[in-house]
């Protein structure tokens, strides 16, 4: 049986259509998790081709091997301790030199490589002919065509992956050889009595020696002295930590600085050169290019995207656009979802008897959940324009439009892609943020990306913009609330950097990949997986959090001499929640705002689209004083109600969006910030400034607005 | 005498590598992404801000901020020019 499995780890380059390969190869069959102890994302999938079950694990797209960021370090270990049969490496075939540099270093893990040159036909029309077999003899590993997005190849990857396990093609053992300065050194390197890898009698010290470094050893032997040589962090961090790897890194050095008298460069740039010297080598040999290529399409898409001038006001048009789409498409199916919902819970009314149980079925768990659940087609739309502009290769583009006002607010800008991602949900925000090498940067990042308004606020705003303002203005409303997002986020991000985390930024070296139109299928799978992270949490936590806030507002059910109150209003405000909100109120007072707001934004601490549920719950509580309206949709009954109940001025609604959008991130993102920081100080850190920043701009904005006489 | 940079490109202009300095992982990325000693770049762009840059190599695009790209010496290909 065991014969029969295959497990191949997929490595590539960021951008070299390694998503699309996966895809192609897995299909649907696939699961998204995360890799023990970090945040980066693995995914898994599962084929059979030819009797044999493969598992393809999916590595973080990476330019190499060294210990500089998350992703590589994952690439690595998983190549090193998961021990997949074999890799396939994808490659960007119209960008030779680039992608075989990532080859030479899996190539020296001492792992089988079936080396994949994806985007053959962009290669082609640029008039790069490929000689495949002369290449597999050069590289020692087979070499097969495929293009991802035209689902080409696919087949020819799978073969090429059981003949190279089943043994039918061999991959040669040889290595890359480097300059004859460097291979001295490392042979005698090699000589040294290495974890009992020596034959021969090691002295004492040096079998103590062995046994304290293997755990460094794991990795194959010629590798890790290789990357020693290069002043690997990881490695050398591991060495630091016992006094036998500080003899080994004192012989480190000494052959580094002979390196250095003996070639006059440094020992990182002669091994990288010598690197690129044989892959330009086997280039020259096996691939020709016969056409002079003229200004690419990608060359002319960005002198206008990318223009001086226009540049900028494009970017911006596109988010606006991005939004407008989201809205604008979004609202008929967001009403059908809603129609439903008021159905069901009108059935439950019908079939249940009264009591409890209704109570919590309709009240609690269908208004709750069913406010979350409607808001799920603009959610869609919104992670299908984002993934869409990342697949199509805008998002670096944006990156480098913005980098110059990001660099001044102390971020990066690469920040601006995890904060774009945080308009549809902080969560994998923060996991996008792994792609910030420099720590500091991508703490400063993580900090303020919840100030980016999430999808889960959207119902906040809509429903109450959709109450208190006219609709021609409604999208400018939404537009400030982005805005002012945004805003606070650069100003708290410079704030951070120069007093929290003064220091060095993250370099700005970034690939702007040619532009490129995604598979449909590969942008709704990339939609699908965030889309199914929102989903989840209404399915667990957001319903948890609503029986939580229904029993709150339930109990108790009688007052302290055990009598009924007289009203359903006297109910709530003598109820576990509505004390909550008294006992705040003085403190929000000062923003326009009642116990009932307050009862709503405690509720919102475990997740925003709380406030709104909370909200209609209470306000649906007070109708049943009055009119039945179940027929009614969710959303008019409530900007009614609002409007008529509430007693807000418009002024006190947008106050309240204010509030919702900068106040503490939801439980969720509390917990994935507390992993990714291994700690709670910075969690909790970030609930604590933002519920002071949330009081400090609404106070300014109410009682701005109140002498100015708005509201 | 003040050696020229990549950060001296105008747009359109071309030059040779001549060395990378700077040090840590800056630089280690910026060798890794290929541009070694030898290499041909073409200056693209300024960013409308006018940092960072775009720099291409026939089958790529990259950009860097000045401050990176001013660690890229170049040659001055005055023989070749003429």
């Amino acid at each position: 049986m065991d014969e029969k499995r295959i497990v191949i780890a997929l490595a590539g380059n960021p951008n070299s259509g390694k998503t699309t390969i996966f895809n192609n190869l897995t299909g649907a069959r696939q699961h998204v998790g995360n890799y023990p102890g970090v945040t980066v994302e693995k995914k898994e999938g599962w084929l059979k081709h030819r009797g044999f079950e493969i598992e393809v694990i999916d590595l973080p797209g990476t330019y190499g091997l060294s210990a500089y960021s998350p992703d590589e370090v994952v690439a690595r270990n998983v190549i090193v301790n998961d021990k997949p049969d074999l890799v396939v490496n994808i490659a960007d075939a119209s960008n030779l030199e680039r992608s075989l540099y990532l080859n030479t270093q899996l190539k020296e893990l001492e792992v089988p490589i079936v080396l994949v040159l994806n985007m053959a036909d962009v290669a082609e029309k640029n008039g790069i002919t490929i000689n495949y077999e002369l290449m597999s003899q050069l590289l020692g590993m087979t070499v097969v065509r495929a293009v991802g997005t035209k689902n080409e190849g696919t087949v020819t990857i799978l073969d090429a992956v059981v003949n190279t396990f089943a043994g039918e093609d061999k991959p040669s053992e040889r290595m890359l050889r480097y300059r004859p300065e460097i291979e001295e050194e490392i042979n005698s390197l090699l000589e040294l009595p290495f974890a009992g890898r020596q034959s021969g009698s090691p002295s004492s010290e040096a079998a103590a020696a062995a046994g304290n470094l293997d755990g460094i050893l794991n990795y194959p032997l010629r590798w890790t002295i290789i990357k020693l040589l290069e002043r690997d962090r990881e490695l050398t961090k591991e060495l630091e930590n016992n006094s036998e790897g500080k003899v080994l890194l004192k012989q480190i050095e000494q052959s580094r600085q002979r390196i250095t008298d003996k070639t006059g460069d440094d020992p990182e740039m002669a091994l990288v050169e010598d690197r690129y010297a044989f892959i330009r080598g086997v280039c020259r040999e096996a691939s020709q290019i016969t056409v002079i290529s003229k200004q690419s399409l990608t060359e002319k898409i960005d002198n206008v995207l990318l223009n001086r001038a226009l540049g900028i006001p494009l970017f911006l048009g596109m988010m606006w656009l991005l939004f407008q789409l989201t809205f604008t498409l979004g609202t008929p199916p967001m009403e059908w979802i809603e129609a439903g919902f008021t159905a069901l819970g009108g059935w439950l009314n019908e079939v249940m008897a009264e009591g409890l149980l209704r109570s919590l079925l309709v009240d609690g768990i269908i208004a709750g959940v069913g406010g979350v659940i409607v808001f799920l087609p603009n959610i869609l739309l919104l992670f299908l324009g984002i993934a869409f502009l990342e697949s199509t290769g805008y998002m670096a583009r944006a990156a480098f439009v913005m980098d110059k006002v990001m660099h001044q607010a102390g971020l990066h800008g690469k920040s601006f892609v995890p904060m774009l991602i945080g308009f549809g949900c902080t969560v994998p925000a923060l996991m996008a943020s792994r792609t910030l090498e420099n720590p500091r940067d991508r703490l400063v990042t993580m900090l303020v990306t919840p100030l980016m308004s999430c999808g889960a606020r959207l119902p906040v705003y809509t429903l109450l913009i959709g109450a208190f303002f006219a609709p021609q203005i409604a999208g400018n409303i939404l537009f400030s609330l982005y805005i002012i997002g945004i805003v606070l986020a650069i100003i708290m991000a410079r704030v951070f950097r120069a007093w929290l985390l003064p220091g060095e930024s993250e370099p700005f070296v970034m690939e702007l990949p040619i532009y490129r139109l995604p598979t449909l299928k590969s942008v709704l799978i990339h939609m699908w997986e965030r889309a199914w992270l929102y989903l989840k949490k209404a399915g667990t936590i957001i319903l948890a959090l609503s029986i939580v806030m229904w029993g709150l507002f339930t109990f108790p059910t009688v007052d302290k001499e055990g009598y009924e109150f007289e009203s359903a209003v006297e109910q709530v405000e003598n109820s576990y929640a509505g004390r909550m909100g008294k006992v705040i109120e003085p403190v929000l007072r000062p923003l326009g705002f009642d116990w009932k707001t307050g009862v709503a934004l405690v509720a919102g601490l475990g997740a925003k689209e709380i406030v709104v549920s909370t909200l209609g719950t209470l306000y649906s509580i007070e109708d049943e004083e009055g009119l039945a309206e179940e027929e009614e949709p969710v959303v008019k009954s409530f900007a009614q109600r609002a409007r008529e109940q509430s007693g807000y001025s418009p002024l006190v609604a947008y106050v309240l969006m204010l509030f919702t959008l900068i106040y503490v991130p939801c439980l969720a993102v509390v917990a994935v910030m507390k992993r990714e920081t291994n700690g709670w100080k910075w969690p909790l850190f970030t609930v604590g400034y933002t519920i002071v920043l949330a009081w400090v701009v609404c106070f300014l904005v109410y009682r701005g607005g109140l002498l100015l006489g708005i509201g | 005498m003040m050696s020229k940079t990549l950060k001296d490109l105008a747009p359109g202009e071309k030059a040779r590598i001549k060395a990378v300095s700077g040090n840590g992982s800056v630089r280690r990325r910026i060798i890794e992404m290929g541009l070694v000693p030898g290499v041909e770049l073409t200056m693209e762009r300024y960013a409308p801000l006018g940092d960072p840059v775009e720099v291409s190599n026939p089958g790529f695009f990259l950009s860097l901020r000045k401050e990176e790209a001013d660690t890229i010496v170049l040659e001055e290909n005055a023989e070749e020019e003429q």
